[in-house]
């Protein structure tokens, strides 16, 4: 049946539930990030204390040493909500596996020096237990954190990692020919290689902590924030005069991904230190620590991976974090 | 009714070939139609093989696209390159 | 003729490269600093490895195949926005379903997200950590997909508007929300039965399928591309639910009685919720297509049997009080209707009493209780409101402390008297609808004596005051819009309306 709606009057009577439009000032259209982020975790009147830890409620803002008002203040930039988040991976990942098979097809990782081959294995394979750290301090975040705009970025946050620590064994076992045993390899120089034991340790130290907006601030702004321009701009520019070229198209994803997180993160960050005096001292407190741990844990692998020019990369990515962090009103 | 494994599909276009190639490859299924979905009983196991499907669509299917249209299932389910299999005992 | 389908990289063994391998053990940190909460609960697991992932689905595939959906399920969205799709539903009273859907079952699904990103992140074993992760990811889409697919009734119905606030504060809505705090408050391993196996495995069919099947068949496109696409995700927990009970009782013979224990507390706790679900079959369906009990035949006698059959070679049997469950089946939708229609005042939907049309479908649907106990009662309501005297219950119930149900069900095998049973603990008395609610508060009295009882706490002041209206002010429940009978409610002219203009231009 077919009725001619333009003869009923269908006028809405609202343009978007009660609790958007309050903080939108007004009934107006929503966006669907909005609608689906807005007050969506429950927020009072919880029944019973978790058995796992009963000092706070399952959902408590207790959680974490930073205060805010407003935990919807933490929009994310991207706007994401589940659709756009896996339509946009899902985008992202095709130009992965076009490049994949365009490589394999061509066999263009064997034109790479051996030498550097074996480098490889020691610098980018293990990277995906480091991966798999941030996916675990991601899904804390989402666990632990306070509002649906940031554990519902944050679970995002935790796929993306497991997603990327994938595509790096993806690449492990196209560089071993097909099977795992260059995994095993790389896992044992990120269990056993001294240039991995300061990064390994300052992951495990980060999977204890009990501040989720800690966990937040050391893993995805500072740990992030040096190893993806150490690994993906230095290590790479250094590879290309091995002829690792080819290896750069396959780690496309993390840097375009890596551009795209960290304006999140960075929104994140901003929002809390300019909260409060009290949030930015200890923002600005945990920077400092965690940029000197990382600066001391980086220091071995740079140096295996560029020797002599590794000084001069460290320094300039801890500089590039060090004017970011500024910039996101932190005091260095 | 021991042992019956189960699998509710959608019912729409993408899940018809799958719905046809379960009812083929599966003698004693039987398809129990309702609004929107269809849900297939079969004693002790059913299988979902990708080349009957394959078949039906002319293009290679992969079986995890199985997860386009599935509703529900009852059974414990075991997945490779090849097949879905539904059973008990497993 | 097609080509043979082209071979690739085993599908268990690339799974297994790309996952199993990325965890390791930890040696700056003590793993049981890094995994606190996998252990105290008792259960104990030898081997974590010993894990089948039932579905390998790498993050890659995840992306593509979700994202796949989305788009699907987003362009049936946008387009029944367009055309106006909710002139399409058989009728509005129709809508009160997806109220309480909204109100009820939405939020629960963001608190799933919540807690499967608790133990994605803290079970010791790699195969359970992602598929929990992924599962999380997928609640986060349930929960946003189903705000999006009813934004657009909020636009043109009331008693939508306020979801979340209501979902905190209102009294029946303590029932859903309790029951996930006490999953969320609860270790890993319950968390995982009480929701993965006893409430998505054994339950949840029961939710989804026939109630699906009912908005395709009331003309609801929306929601039943959201419900079918939800289900879709729904197959990947069910094979997590009933992969982590056989692995427990794989594991170690001291986890059958832990196990069993939480599988009888469960069942029990999602039997009492999804008596909302019995209601919405039975009566909020202007078009039915199966009554509640013929669902449970199917969903819980049926599948439910030939799995707890397949069980049992583990020693694990029916849960307690099955039994009673199936029972109560004839009974449950009647007597909930029973009281939201009594409670109507206070409800964030409107209620409605059976047509004769419905009553008989109701009594061909249950030939041993409806005609006996249930039709009387409706058709002396119908006197009263004929008389101008529409009944309203203006006594506070009691509610049960663990459901948190008013006390309205009736004993086993005598449908006739109202159930009551009581305990104390620590001094204070506790009241019970049933003796599955008694034994679950007995086992942990610690943690079910600090329900948040909403009867209680109007008493006590803790709602906005002691009179109706400012109890219905502080639940941002507008009177006369949100709440009473279908009948002279807003919702009711505006639809009226409408079908009066269409009348006119179809005849």
């Amino acid at each position: 049946m077919s009725i001619d709606i333009k003869t009923v009057n269908v006028e809405p009577k609202r343009q978007t539930f009660a609790h958007v439009a309050r903080r939108l000032g007004s009934d107006k259209p929503a966006s669907r990030y909005e609608e689906g982020v807005f007050d969506v975790q429950a927020t009072k009147h919880f029944h019973y204390r978790p058995l796992w830890g009963p000092e706070h409620w399952h959902f408590d803002e207790g959680r974490t040493a930073i205060g805010m008002e407003d935990w919807y203040l933490f929009k994310d930039p991207r706007q994401l909500y589940y659709g756009t988040y896996t339509i946009a991976r899902a985008n992202m990942h095709q130009t992965t596996d076009h490049n994949f098979a365009f490589e394999e097809k061509r066999d263009m990782l064997a034109n790479i020096d051996p030498a550097w081959r074996e480098m490889i294995v020691g610098y980018l394979i293990p990277l995906r237990h480091y991966e798999w750290g941030a996916n675990m301090n991601a899904c804390s975040i989402s666990d632990a954190g306070y509002g649906t705009a940031i554990t519902s970025a944050a679970i995002f946050t935790a796929g993306d990692r497991l997603g990327i620590a994938q595509i790096l064994s993806r690449i492990g076992i196209v560089l071993g020919g097909g099977d795992g045993e260059l995994l095993d390899e790389a896992k044992q120089q990120w269990m056993e290689a001294d240039a991995w034991q300061g990064v390994r340790k300052a992951v495990e130290d980060s999977l204890v902590l009990k501040d989720w907006f800690e966990a937040l601030l050391a893993q995805f702004l500072v740990m992030d924030g040096m190893i993806y321009p150490l690994v993906y701009n230095h290590f790479d520019t250094e590879g290309q005069r091995h002829g690792a070229a080819a290896l750069s198209m396959l780690c496309e994803f993390m840097v375009d991904w890596s551009a795209e997180h960290n304006r999140w993160v960075d929104a994140v960050v901003k929002v809390a230190a300019k909260e409060s005096d009290e949030n930015q001292a200890l923002l600005s407190d945990w920077y400092g620590t965690w940029r000197d741990t990382m600066t001391e844990a980086l220091a071995p692998l740079a140096s295996m991976v560029m020797a002599d020019a590794a000084e001069a990369a460290l320094r300039d990515v801890h500089q590039q974090l060090d004017d970011r962090a500024a910039k996101l009103g932190l005091s260095i | 009714m021991a042992g019956i494994v189960s699998i509710t599909l959608q019912n729409n276009d993408e899940a018809r070939p799958v719905i046809e190639s379960i009812l083929h490859d599966n003698p004693s299924a039987n398809a129990n139609y309702m609004p929107g979905a269809v849900k297939i009983d079969c004693p002790e196991r059913l299988v979902v093989k990708a080349e009957s499907v394959s078949a039906r669509i002319g293009r290679d299917w992969d079986p995890q696209e199985i997860h386009l249209t599935i509703v529900s299932m009852g059974g414990s389910l075991d997945e490779d390159d090849e097949e879905l299999v539904l059973s008990w005992g497993a | 003729m097609t080509p043979p389908r082209k071979k690739k990289l085993n599908l268990k063994k690339r799974y297994e490269l790309m996952t199993r391998g990325l965890d390791w053990e930890t040696s700056y940190q003590k793993m049981d600093d890094v995994f606190p909460y996998d252990t105290f609960e008792g259960i104990k697991i030898t081997d974590w490895s010993k894990w089948e992932d039932p579905f390998r689905l790498t993050m890659d595939a995840y992306w593509k195949y979700q994202g796949e959906k989305e788009r699907k399920l987003y362009a049936v969205l946008d387009s029944f926005a367009q055309n106006n799709g909710q002139l399409g539903i058989s009728d509005a009273r129709y809508v009160n379903a997806i109220k309480l859907f909204l109100t009820g079952v939405t939020p629960l699904e963001y608190q799933a997200h919540r807690h499967f990103a608790h133990l994605g992140r803290h079970i010791r074993g790699v195969g359970p950590r992602v598929a929990a992760q992924m599962q999380s990811l997928d609640e986060l889409r349930h929960a946003q997909t189903q705000i999006h697919t009813i934004s657009h009734y909020n636009k043109y119905f009331d008693g939508f508007a306020e979801f979340p606030h209501m979902h905190d504060r209102v009294w029946y809505l303590s029932v859903p929300k309790s029951f996930f705090d006490d999953a969320c408050s609860a270790g890993p391993f319950e968390f995982f039965t009480a929701i993965s196996f006893a409430f998505e495995y054994v339950l949840t069919n029961l939710l989804f399928v026939p109630f699906m099947s009912g908005a395709a068949y009331n003309g609801d496109l929306a929601t039943v591309t959201f419900g079918f696409s939800a289900q879709s995700d729904e197959a990947r927990h069910m094979t997590l639910g009933i992969e982590v009970i056989k692995f427990m009782l794989e594991q170690h013979p001291d986890n059958l009685p832990i196990v069993q224990q939480w599988v009888d507390k469960w069942f029990w706790r999602g039997h009492k919720m999804l008596g909302l679900v019995a209601m919405m079959m039975d009566y909020m369906l202007p078009k039915r297509i199966m009554s509640w009990k013929e669902a449970w035949e199917i969903y819980f006698t049926e599948a439910g049997g030939a799995l707890f059959e397949d069980l049992s070679r583990y020693g694990l049997r029916v849960p307690k009080y099955a039994d009673i469950a199936t029972d109560e089946a004839e009974h449950i939708s009647h007597q909930n209707w029973s009281i939201f229609y009594q409670y109507t005042q206070a409800a964030g939907f409107h209620t409605w009493l059976p047509s004769d049309e419905e009553m008989a479908w109701l009594s061909e649907k249950y030939p041993n209780t409806f005609d006996k106990y249930y039709r009387p009662r409706f058709e002396m309501w119908r006197e009263m409101e004929a008389r101008g005297e529409r009944f309203y219950n203006n006594a506070l119930p009691q509610l049960c402390q663990t459901c948190q149900i008013p006390m309205g069900y009736t004993e086993p095998g005598d449908p006739t008297r109202i159930g009551f049973r009581s305990t104390e603990y620590a001094g204070e008395r506790y009241h019970f609808c049933s003796d599955g609610c008694k034994d679950i508060f007995e086992n942990e009295p610690e943690k079910f004596s600090q329900a948040w009882l909403p009867v209680h706490q109007i008493f006590q002041g803790n709602c906005g005051g002691a009179e109706l209206s400012d109890v219905l002010e502080w639940y941002h429940m507008k009177n006369g819009t949100d709440n009473m009978d279908y009948t002279g409610s807003p919702d009711q002219k505006q639809w009226d309306a409408w079908q009066s203009v269409r009348k006119r231009v179809a005849g």
